[in-house]
């Protein structure tokens, strides 16, 4: 078997990982119990669409989904850090 | 065997690494029992599981000819930010009584988390029984 196809073997197996990955964090934010699981849960899916952007990347071999993985990790701490200081505080900016 | 050929073998590998991290860290997540355990896992998939999948990126636009370093940047922004939005989580989980109290710290004052009237004992000024549980804290 070549490099080649080995990797696009490995490409696949990790996107199917990212989608379990997915699933599994979003029947977690269903289940909850607690509030905080919740937004645990919503910050791993967020993660999880990150990987799935860079190894969309990966497979098409081009960089221009660099910005957009940036974007998505700035956006999922920003709305996780805003969810929290919204339970903790009541409020997001005083 | 060429030196692509090795660095599309290291993305691979990196790529099988990074998607045993996640699966870990995501199984975690729905293992554990209790809010700050479950706050444990998912950690590894942000910081171990996008670092190896970053990192295959790298040595993928390697092996392409094209070296690329700007992965470094997600790796190191998320490497600053996973333990942030963990103790935000964690004081969340603390301040709606969903684990234990922590232990008082020294001084009069207590956490800044917990109302100052429910962990300095005799101090308060509110009767107890009053205290609704999910009430939020000014």
């Amino acid at each position: 078997m070549s490099a080649a196809a080995l990797l696009d073997i490995m490409i696949v197996v990790s996107m199917v990982a990212l989608l379990i990955g997915s699933v599994l964090s979003m029947l977690r934010l269903a289940l909850g119990p607690t509030t905080g699981d919740r937004i645990l849960a919503l910050d791993t899916m967020v993660i999880n669409a990150l990987g799935l952007v860079v190894v969309l990347g990966i497979y098409q071999g081009v960089q221009v989904y660099f910005e957009v993985a940036l974007l998505i990790a700035m956006l999922g701490f920003v709305s996780t850090v805003a969810l929290a200081r919204f339970l903790l505080r009541g409020d997001i900016i005083e | 065997m060429t030196l692509a050929d090795l660095a599309m073998l290291l993305t691979a590998l990196f790529l099988l690494i990074g998607s045993a991290f996640v699966l870990i860290g995501v199984a975690g997540l729905l293992k554990f029992d209790g809010p700050m355990t479950r706050l444990h896992a998912p950690t590894k998939v942000g910081t171990i599981g996008i670092g190896m999948l970053l990192l295959a990126s790298m040595t993928n636009a390697a092996a392409l000819g094209e070296p690329s370093f700007h992965e470094v940047l997600i790796m190191a922004f998320l490497f600053v930010t996973a333990p942030v939005s963990a103790n935000f989580i964690a004081k969340v989980n603390i301040h709606r009584r969903d684990c234990d109290p922590p232990p008082k710290p020294p001084g009069a004052r207590g956490w800044a988390t917990l109302k100052p009237t429910e962990d300095a004992a005799g101090a308060g000024d509110r009767p107890a029984g009053q205290d609704d549980p999910d009430a939020v804290a000014r």
